[in-house]
């Protein structure tokens, strides 16, 4: 098995059996569910606003280079310098470019997951560069030297007694048990930091190619200051980000609050045209915009999955996932996790390695039907299986469901199975639960149920023998 | 100096060349509604707002009172001036910010107070010493219960976020019911030059990082008060 | 009308009782009931680890069983959902294509067979106990299927019926992620048997075999009392 595929069940063995860990995780998760359907409810139509944003962005992913271009053509004229980075060493270093040819010594981060997928932190600190991030989880998890837990609560795993026994450790703070306290005590330290750093690294949700601006949805405020008081912006991006119009906004902007956070709207919903312009007061000397490809050109390539180049990075899915749930973010061992993650780690990082991720599902569903923007998930779970068996396929597994179709199609050979099963299955209960038992995987926690005596077939043709 | 841009276009094009995706599986007819509300085609599927301005005066109070926002409706100028000076009797401030403006000016006529202005500049720390904030609006949205801020109407990007308390000068002229409305308002407004900042704040900042639970003035400013004169 | 019935390969070998309830209820509503004995498995298992070739090997002997159907009908949301909604996908540009399309059309999961197509939500069925019903995922997603086992329940006599808050949430069978994943399967069924057991019902109802297994195992192996049974079973009990 590969590594990946060994990690992933290592680790959510160890979750999974951590009840108290799965219990918090589920409490964590009620008042979103609480708000998210109130919210929805406001909706005049929930399923034709998911209609409507589903098509917006199949507009905008089938015509990516033009969209892009148009963005790119309107937010230079403002003075914004945008680069194409084609994977992810090129962004790190035209990052890396922009830091020392400005004499940057402090960076101030807002939350961007694009970020951890370039693993842009750790470059800039193995050159140098002191990097702060200033979002509250993703400071926490910055501080414990760990990867964000979910793509919208960076930290929804902690309590609060071990981010206080944190700040103890790493701030020398007092210790408190209250998350006001918590917050005021991370509200100070980055307060100085956003005023000293000389550059401010963002993120982006929504690329705006009509008007040539790049929109920031937060509740902190943190990424309102990482763009106003550094001299130097930098915003980062997935190519896909792309919208076609301003007012297609007035749409994204309510449902990704409201599928992503159980919020109307969130706090602040920014949109950012360029660098400071002439005559205005303040904002950053120079924007950069770094456009990420790093293998996103080949999803797009997949028609069959293309829509999942729609995903608006709410978490929507993985608040509904039962496995994401049950085993956290931390299994699944990539940036993108849950059910969004299980569908593209594949092709943004190989079908071999990580096809497992599509496997660990049930296929419920329900992440399709939390989409707001109406990517077909469970089923593109089901279509990385189907490339999975073909490029690699398991030989164990294909012998067995070649043998399987073969007595299928044969009622003698399937009679004779299904009686060597009920010969067995004695045999098995001897066996049950222990080190030799075949089932072991099932029976570890449930029953397995006895063979029915006599088939359905096997009566049928007794009872009613001679009709068809 | 554009690095792979035309490495990542080639590979789009590629991508997309007679490769057609499934369109997506939608029940509604989005032509219909479009022609139906101007080419707004999302006013059908939105939170309603009503149409009259009493209505959406309402339910601009109901949304933010909600999101603990401040809300105070005032007849005049003066007496917005009078609720001004009670909040900076009662939070005891020391020194405020703010920008020229036409009606942050008519607020401050006779206030007491230091003031540090951001329009012709202003260096950071005179600004993060500030106990509050006041600037003006490009508009308030009846639909969210929140204000649109921009570089001119809210003296630049940083005073209305970075003091502790945000105050908010506006006229009822200045409602309008949805996002929708807001766009097409900067839009007109400001054509082809946008301000390189705009957006909208509903609400005092919060996080709900720490167990979900919600916690007020994360890093933004923790008050926000709203003076709607008439 | 001339009814086709399709047993799934779990219930013909496990539970055959599911399959004669569905042929009482269909036969005391005074209809034909045919078993087609050529019939073996819809091909969802090599369907849903990928492995599609095969897949369609078994779908063919099933479409074959069919071919002079006039309407089939399943007690299993997950099997007439393979025949349903993944037959097309899986015979896209195959020469039988049109067959499995005819076929998907004409095939019925149980209690949507009862209230949508003959328009009957009272077999005169009578079960005394509190009841709560679980929503296999596939009927539930795929089929759209909710109300209709619920007003069916709603009209057997002595039967109370409380919603469990996980309803919804999928029982973690998914078939042969079931062994593949058995801790988060374990998890997941262990979220749903707390939810049964949070409504007090002594029965636990389902209209799909597989998550009835999954359920009933776990519920076994704890001593639980709770019973579980399929739908087709309440509606044939009088």
């Amino acid at each position: 098995m590969a590594t990946q595929a060994a990690d992933f069940q290592s680790l959510s063995r160890r979750y999974t059996a951590d009840k108290p860990f799965r219990a918090f995780i589920q409490k964590a998760l009620s008042g979103y569910y609480r708000k998210r359907d109130e919210n929805k409810a406001n909706f005049q139509d929930w399923q034709g606003a998911r209609d409507l944003a589903a098509e917006t962005k199949y507009e905008a992913v089938n015509h990516l280079d033009k969209y892009l271009l148009e963005f790119e053509e309107k937010i230079t004229a403002r003075g914004a310098k945008v680069f194409w980075a084609p994977n992810a060493e090129a962004a790190r270093d035209y990052i890396l470019k922009v830091a020392r040819e400005n004499n940057v010594r402090s960076i101030i981060k807002s939350k961007t997951m694009t970020s951890e997928e370039i693993h842009l932190n750790d470059a800039l600190e193995k050159q140098g560069f002191g990097v702060f991030e200033s979002d509250l989880g993703e400071y926490i998890v910055q501080l414990r030297k760990e990867a964000p837990f979910h793509l919208v609560f960076p930290a929804m795993h902690l309590t609060r007694g071990q981010i206080s026994d944190l700040f103890q450790k790493e701030l020398g703070s007092e210790a408190t048990d209250e998350p006001e306290k918590l917050t005021m005590i991370a509200r100070e330290v980055m307060r100085r930091k956003y005023c000293e750093a000389d550059m401010g690294i963002s993120g982006t949700n929504f690329a705006v190619a009509e008007t040539g601006m790049i929109s920031i949805t937060e509740n902190e405020g943190n990424a309102r200051l990482t763009t106003s008081l550094p001299k130097i912006h930098v915003a980062l991006l997935g190519i896909e980000k792309v919208l076609p119009r301003l007012e297609d906004l007035s749409l994204f902007l309510p449902m990704l609050a409201t599928a992503g956070a159980g919020q109307t709207m969130t706090c602040y919903n920014t949109m950012y045209a360029g660098p400071r312009q002439p005559g205005e007061p303040d904002g950053p000397e120079q924007m950069h915009v770094v456009l990420l490809d790093n293998r996103r050109t080949e999803l797009l390539a997949d028609a069959e999955q293309r829509d999942a180049l729609g995903c608006i990075r709410c978490g929507a899915c993985l608040n509904v996932c039962p496995i994401f749930k049950n085993v956290g973010g931390y299994s699944y061992g990539t940036t993108y996790g849950g059910p969004i993650g299980s569908v593209i780690t594949p092709h943004l990082r190989g079908l071999k390695d990580w096809k497992h991720l599509s496997a660990a599902s049930s296929l419920c569903g329900a992440c399709t039907e939390a989409c707001p923007v109406k990517i077909d998930l469970h089923h593109h779970l089901l279509q990385n299986r189907r490339n999975g068996a073909k490029a690699a396929p398991n030989a164990v597994e294909k012998f067995t469901f070649g043998g399987f179709s073969v007595m299928m199609g044969r009622p003698g050979l399937y009679r004779l199975a299904v009686g060597l099963g009920r010969i067995f299955q004695p045999l098995q209960g001897l066996v049950n639960g222990t080190i030799l038992d075949p089932l072991k995987a099932w029976t570890g926690s449930r029953r397995f149920p006895k063979l029915a005596q006599k088939s359905f077939h096997e009566q049928w043709k007794k009872e009613r023998g001679g009709k068809r | 100096m554009n690095g792979g841009r035309a490495i990542i276009l080639n590979r789009i094009r590629e991508a997309l060349r007679n490769n057609p995706a499934p369109r997506p599986h939608t029940s509604h007819s989005q032509t219909e509604a479009s022609a139906h509300q101007n080419g707004h085609a999302q006013r059908e599927w939105l939170p309603k707002v009503g149409t009259t301005l009493p209505e959406q005066i309402d339910l601009f109070a109901k949304i933010s009172e909600g999101l603990k926002t401040e809300f105070h409706r005032v007849p005049t100028a003066e007496s917005a001036r009078e609720v001004l000076a009670k909040l900076a009797a009662e939070s005891g401030w020391k020194k405020i910010a703010t920008h020229s403006h036409h009606d942050t000016d008519l607020l401050l006529e006779g206030f007491s107070l230091p003031i540090v202005r951001t329009e012709k500049g202003y260096a950071i720390d005179d600004i993060e010493s500030c106990d509050a904030g006041v600037t003006g609006c490009e508009v308030l949205v009846a639909q969210t219960g929140g204000i649109m801020v921009s570089v001119q109407s809210a003296g630049g990007r940083a005073l209305s976020v970075l003091p502790p308390h945000h105050v908010v000068i506006a006229r009822t002229s200045q409602m309008v019911p949805d996002l929708t409305a807001a766009f097409d308002h900067v839009k007109r407004k400001y054509g082809k030059s946008f301000p390189s900042f705009m957006g909208f704040i509903t609400g005092p900042s919060r996080t709900g990082d720490i167990e979900r639970i919600l916690v007020l003035g994360a890093h933004g400013p923790k008050r926000l008060t709203v003076l709607l004169v008439d | 009308m001339r009814i086709s019935l399709f047993v799934p390969c779990f219930v013909d070998q496990l539970y055959p009782n599911v399959a004669w309830s569905v042929v009482r209820v269909l036969e005391g509503l005074g209809h034909e009931v045919v078993f087609p004995e050529s019939q073996s498995c819809c091909g969802q298992p090599p369907f849903n680890s990928g492995y599609w070739d095969e897949a369609r090997s078994a779908a063919r002997v099933t479409m074959k069983a069919f071919r002079d159907a006039e309407v089939v009908v399943g007690p299993s949301g997950s099997c007439v959902t393979m025949i349903k909604v993944f037959y097309p996908d899986l015979f896209k540009g195959e020469p039988d294509e049109l067959e499995a399309r005819e076929l998907a059309a004409k095939t019925h999961e149980f209690s949507s067979f009862l209230v949508n197509v003959l328009g009957v939500t009272d077999v005169g069925a009578k079960f005394d106990g509190k009841v709560t019903f679980h929503d296999g995922c596939h009927g539930l997603r795929e089929l759209g299927i909710k109300s209709e086992p619920r007003t069916l329940l709603s009209h057997v006599k002595g039967l109370e019926l409380v919603e469990m808050a996980e309803a919804e949430t999928c029982c973690g069978f998914g078939g042969t992620f079931a062994v593949k994943y058995a801790p988060i399967s374990t998890a997941m069924d262990e979220v749903k048997c707390a939810s049964i057991l949070e409504t007090g019902a002594g029965t636990v109802v389902s209209n799909d075999s597989s998550c009835l297994m999954q359920i009933r195992g776990m519920l076994e192996k704890e001593g639980s009392a709770i019973r579980s049974l399929h739908l087709a079973e309440i509606l044939a009990s009088k």
